[in-house]
């Protein structure tokens, strides 16, 4: 390096050189543009745009020419440098796309690989289909009512019309607990919810109850010793049949489409007077060419269950005045609508715990 | 009850133009609902012929077997009018018999053609024919033998057998009970249709005299009314008319003899049960009484049945000859020596009768009308047609003397408001109506403003009560006029906590891989024995039923587990060796009060009944309970899977927690069915809500599923109860993280638990969090010793942590961690 030029004589500097500074720029130029990675593009700016490049170099020479000379100097010496340093961004970005482009080729996989490395999970279709009914008339304002699954005889059959000496309890093939004087039973039905809550709470009653039941049923394609039931249960003033039909047409609407209704068919149930049997048109042939639907079995109907207006006697027993209130009840077998409504042929996937069953359902149905 | 249309037919006039289908469709929105219609012709066509046998020659075969060849008359049916040889391999048949001959060119029912064929050395032109082949039931022991007065030779054999009959079945409600007969069902029909019915019961019957047999009834409250008239000279051989056998056929009963069949038929066409005593057998007066307890008698079904004091006798001077309204006894049964016949036709209370049935789980045509209400004026109607039928067909006399015990009960008056049916029903039902249709089941109404008394039909009992008699209007009207209104119910407040809860569990468990199952509650002493459960478990405290399905099983579960590991078991069993299992029910925990009261129900029960009701019913929570065997994730091109373990188990009921907001502790602890070494108490504070960890080896054998299975079961009722209803919003900082890292070693004994904890406190309230990373056992840190590294994370709420600040806490909790647990760092 020169010394400081101090007597300000015009000293001739070299590097600083007009020819000299554009060969050093268009050195710097032609290795940048043939860099032809990243790699090489590192180097060619250490070389040419790093502390030691013969411009940095040259540029600290500046101060040695006299200070007339410097500007142009500089103005030489910054314009090289601004070019390469140009010229290093955009190369910068061309050869960083390049990397991109074959880094994303090269990192191709198969997406159809497997993928499951943990099975899914899933709830019980009865639990969802429970819910998804009791949704139907929690939407309407009405609440779900539960109770225990051993229940006391009077809640289970005399508080509903079912005396000890009454023939409907020999219709019910009930479980009786030990000792026999203990008056205790598996709930053969949901009914004795219905008591509870008529025990337990003031009218207006809006309630479903769905929940488990027991009957001394082997177990076959069609029965279980074990199996679900949804009542419905209102008591307000001035509840009428067309309260039964309007509320069991919703609740079919609901779950099976538009134009999905009942039909109600005198029937006979202690607790219920009048009663019916209802049935919900067909789903699947809505009644048309029946004659091969294999869901209803040419009928056109599928049977849902049993309502009714609630027997006065029912609610004297729950402490509610006849006179005064009136209700609508009904209950119908979930297990079997799922059955229809899933096509699921043997009961005895319900309750066997198969996963492969649940896991076909998933978390909601 | 199968009731032929032809029988229907005599009590009313069915216009031509109603379809069998108008018919029943009518009848079933009128509450009777169609069952079957079954016409056996349809399956058959012709011809079908009766013949008469003129040869019968045996022949024994090679293979054993002796067959018949008969030649048989069929008059002109065959075109040739030569007899038919036919070849027939049943026995119950001479030379002489009508039978049914099938003739070349008819096929039978399952379209099994009829055809001339070699066999045994003959041509068979056609075939004798058996109840069953001819689709009228399951008698195959032998062919038809047609009564002699049934037809002549060539006849169509479907008229004859009634084929062109159809039958139709009604299932009837236990409320009906008058439906259980034709004079009930042609009733509805007259009704139905708006036709006149011809009452088959109306008939005029001679007036009662003290010339009949003697009959005492000591017990009018079971036995209102007891009717016995007498005949004498039957012919026991006499046999039942083929029309009558026909019949009872069709209605589902088998013929037996002619006296008994017209018992039946009597049972059958007017509903009354009624009983042939053979009056030669009969010991002096019959008397009507309760039993003395221990008294035995044997039953028509050939069983010894020992009586109690509540059963209703009859009995004579030798002692009980039937239970009443329930069965006959054999010794005075009808014999082929039979000639003097008492005819028996009583009213007996329908609970006398139901209780006997149930007690002696004994179950008659004739228990079953009476338990369900028989029309308590029929006796003498009945008596009276049951003497006609035996002078008719039995060339018996019918005797002198008419015995008439009692009176019918008064006829019920049941008082309703003219609107009723209209306020119940929906339908815009006015007085007229009800008044009409009230009279068309049979009531006698008056009006008295807005006011109807209706004096109830015996044939119905079952009407007691203002609204049975609603029913009957509206059933008429018409069940299909109920408009469709949806009730306004009020504001409803969704599911309770507990409900979204409890939903809020199976969506977390489904979303951690395990699939929810549903297992019956029965389980057995076996059970206890499998889990390894000790003497004095609580869970061996179980309530037991009376009538199990399955006596192995008579037990309600106290824990869910058995079910569970059955239904894992049964997923290993079809290869489904991954399975991850949760069942979410109710256990049944006896308290020892189990001592229902039965209440009165003509009011509410009192606040004490209604608790002795709750205290009676046992305690019934909520369970959870986990079963995880297989791979948690398997192998594949990623890599080695994982099984399930232990601490999956553990951890999926710590999800749970963290789902529902509960803090849960875990320590371990040792309880059956786990494993002594790998079992986790589950426990909020100081409250105990499960366990948790690897099943014990020797449970897992005695159930079947894989080694290393691991479960867990909480009380889920006493987790809700501790779930947090409110989630507070978090706060947290946005200043930097501070991260430290420590190992340090402890006995190998100490909970890494207990570590964590002392951390946590020593570290005070800058950390953020604290966790595991790694645990090391071995050379470098010498045996009984373990490493156990943690990350812990500093962050303060307000401001950057200066320098060191972490360091400095992170030392404190190093030091408590060495106070609490000797713990050394690395």
């Amino acid at each position: 390096m020169s010394g400081p030029n101090t007597d300000y004589d015009p000293v001739e500097v070299t590097p600083l050189k007009a020819a000299e500074v554009e060969r050093m720029r268009d050195d710097a130029l032609g290795a940048i543009a043939a860099a032809s990675d990243l790699d090489e593009l590192k180097k060619v700016r250490l070389d040419h745009a790093g502390d030691r490049s013969p411009l940095a170099l040259a540029n600290r020479e500046i101060g040695a020419l006299p200070p007339q000379a410097r500007k142009d100097a500089g103005a030489r010496v910054g314009q090289a440098r601004g070019a390469i340093n140009q010229a290093l961004a955009a190369r910068t970005v061309v050869l960083e796309e390049e990397h991109e482009s074959r880094m994303l080729v090269e990192e191709a996989v198969d997406v159809t690989l497997p993928t499951g490395r943990r099975a899914r999970g899933a709830r019980h279709p009865i639990t969802t289909f429970s819910e998804r009914l009791a949704d139907v008339f929690l939407a309407m304002g009405w609440e779900v009512a539960e109770g225990p699954w051993v229940e006391a005889e009077w809640l289970n059959f005399d508080a509903l019309n079912m005396g000890a000496d009454h023939p409907a309890r020999t219709m019910q093939d009930t479980f009786w607990l030990e000792p026999a004087e203990a008056a205790l039973v598996l709930r053969t039905h949901t009914s004795p919810v219905q008591a509870r809550t008529m025990l337990t709470q003031e009218p207006p009653i809006y309630v479903v109850c769905p929940g488990r039941v027991y009957r001394t049923d082997e177990v076959d394609a069609t029965h279980s010793p074990v199996f679900h039931q949804i009542e419905g249960l209102v008591v307000d003033k001035g509840i009428t049949m067309a309260h039964l039909k309007g509320t069991l047409d919703h609740m079919t609407t609901a779950l099976f489409g538009e134009g999905i209704t009942t039909r109600f068919r005198p029937s006979y149930f202690p607790f219920t007077e009048p009663s019916a049997e209802m049935d919900m048109v067909c789903f699947v042939c809505r009644g048309v060419d029946a004659d091969v639907c294999r869901t209803c079995r040419g009928e056109g109907w599928i049977e849902l269950g049993g309502c009714g207006v609630v027997n006065p006697r029912v609610l004297t027993a729950c402490g509610i005045d006849p006179e005064v209130y009136s209700g609508i009840a009904f209950g119908f077998g979930i297990d079997r609508m799922l059955m229809f409504r899933h096509n699921v042929s043997d009961l005895r996937d319900v309750f066997e715990g198969d996963v492969r069953f649940a896991s076909a359902f998933g978390t909601e149905i | 009850m199968k009731a032929p249309l032809s029988w229907i037919r005599e009590y009313v006039d069915l216009p031509a133009d109603v379809t069998l289908d108008a018919l029943t469709d009518r009848l079933t929105m009128l509450g009777l609902k169609l069952e079957a219609i079954t016409n056996p012709a349809d399956a058959i066509t012709g011809p079908l012929v009766v013949g008469r046998v003129l040869s019968l020659e045996k022949e024994p075969q090679k293979n054993g077997k002796t067959i018949n060849w008969c030649t048989v008359d069929v008059a002109a049916a065959n075109g040739t009018g030569e007899p038919q040889g036919i070849v027939c391999g049943a026995h119950n048949f001479v030379e002489g018999d009508l039978v049914v001959v099938c003739l070349p060119g008819a096929v039978l029912p399952g379209n099994f053609e009829i055809s001339a064929r070699k066999t045994y050395g003959h041509l068979s032109a056609g075939m004798i024919c058996s109840a069953a082949e001819l689709g009228l039931g399951t008698d195959h022991e032998g062919i038809i033998v047609l009564p002699a007065d049934a037809g002549a030779p060539g006849d169509d054999a479907f008229d004859v057998l009634g084929m062109e009959d159809p039958v139709i079945e009604f299932e009837i409600n236990p409320d009906r009970a008058y439906a259980l007969s034709l004079r009930g069902i042609a009733r509805e029909a007259a009704l139905g249709l708006g036709l006149p019915f011809a009452d088959p019961a109306d008939r005029k019957t001679p007036a009662a005299d003290d010339r009949g047999h003697p009959v005492v009834v000591d017990d009018a409250a079971g036995c209102p009314v007891f009717v016995a008239r007498t005949v004498s000279g039957f012919d026991p051989t006499a046999p039942t008319p083929a029309w009558m056998a026909t019949r009872l056929e069709q209605a589902g009963m088998r013929p037996i003899s002619l006296g008994v069949d017209i018992s039946n038929y009597v049972m059958l066409e007017l509903g009354q049960p009624n009983h042939c005593y053979d009056k030669a057998k009969l010991a002096g007066p019959i008397r009507v009484r309760r039993a003395a307890a221990g008294e035995k008698i044997a039953t028509l079904d050939g069983v010894i049945r020992t009586l109690s004091e509540s059963d209703l006798l009859i009995a004579d001077d030798d002692g009980p000859i039937g239970i009443a309204g329930v069965m006959g006894g054999e010794t005075t049964e009808l014999s082929d020596t039979s000639t003097g016949i008492v005819v028996e036709a009583a009213h007996f209370d329908p609970v006398t009768v139901f209780r006997a049935g149930k007690r002696h789980r004994l179950h008659s045509e004739a228990s079953k009308r009476f338990e369900r209400g028989v029309d308590p004026l029929l006796p003498q109607a009945a008596a009276d047609r049951v003497v006609e039928l035996l002078v008719e067909h039995g060339g018996a006399t019918a005797d002198l003397g008419v015995t008439v015990v009692g009176t019918p009960p008064a006829p019920v008056s049941i008082t309703i408001a003219a609107g009723l049916p209209a306020r119940v029903s929906g339908i815009d039902i006015g007085t007229d109506t009800t008044v009409e249709h009230l009279r068309a089941v049979g009531c006698g109404v008056s009006v008295e403003g807005d006011t109807l008394t209706a004096v109830v039909p015996s044939w119905r009992p079952d009407l007691t009560d203002p609204y049975d008699l609603v029913e009957e209007v509206v059933r008429i009207v018409g069940y299909d006029q109920v408009p469709s209104v949806l009730p306004q119910a009020p504001a409803g407040r969704g599911r309770t906590d507990e409900q979204k809860l409890r939903r809020r569990v199976g969506l977390a468990l489904a979303g951690a891989g395990l699939v929810e199952t549903i297992s019956y509650p029965f389980v057995g002493e076996d059970d206890w024995a499998r889990l390894g459960l000790p003497a004095d478990d609580d869970r061996r405290t179980a309530l037991r039923v009376v009538n199990p399905l399955n006596n192995e099983e008579p037990l309600l579960a106290t824990t869910l587990l058995p079910g569970l590991l059955k239904a894992l078991a049964r997923n290993v069993g079809r290869g489904n060796v991954d399975a991850a299992l949760f069942e979410t029910s109710l256990v049944f925990v006896p308290t020892g009060d189990e001592q229902a009261p039965i209440l009165g129900v003509d009011r509410r029960p009192t606040d004490e009944e209604w608790a002795s009701i709750d205290k009676a019913v046992p305690s019934q929570p909520w369970h959870l309970a986990i079963a995880l065997t297989g791979h948690a994730e398997v192998a594949g091109w990623w890599g080695e899977g994982r099984s399930a373990s232990w601490s999956d188990a553990i951890g999926t009921i710590r999800t749970l927690g963290a789902e529902l907001g509960v803090d849960v502790d875990v320590v371990a602890t040792t309880r059956a069915p786990w494993h002594p070494g790998r079992c986790a108490e589950i426990r909020v504070g100081e409250r105990v809500l499960g366990h948790a960890g690897e099943l014990h080896p020797r449970v897992c054998k005695a159930y079947g599923v894989a080694p290393r299975t691991a479960v867990a079961e909480v009380d889920l009722d006493a987790l809700l109860e501790h779930a947090t209803s409110i989630v507070t919003g978090p706060q947290f900082s946005s200043y930097p993280v501070a991260k430290e890292d420590v190992a340090l070693v402890v006995d190998a004994s100490v909970p890494a638990a207990a570590v964590e904890a002392a951390l946590r406190e020593g570290a005070g309230e800058l950390l953020e969090s604290i966790r595991l990373f790694d645990v090391y056992t071995g050379d470098q840190i010498g045996d009984g010793r373990k490493s156990l590294a943690y990350a812990l994370r500093f962050r303060a709420a307000d401001r950057t942590l200066k320098e060191g600040e972490a360091a400095a806490a992170r030392d404190a909790a190093v030091t408590l961690a060495a106070v609490r647990t000797g713990a050394v760092q690395r």
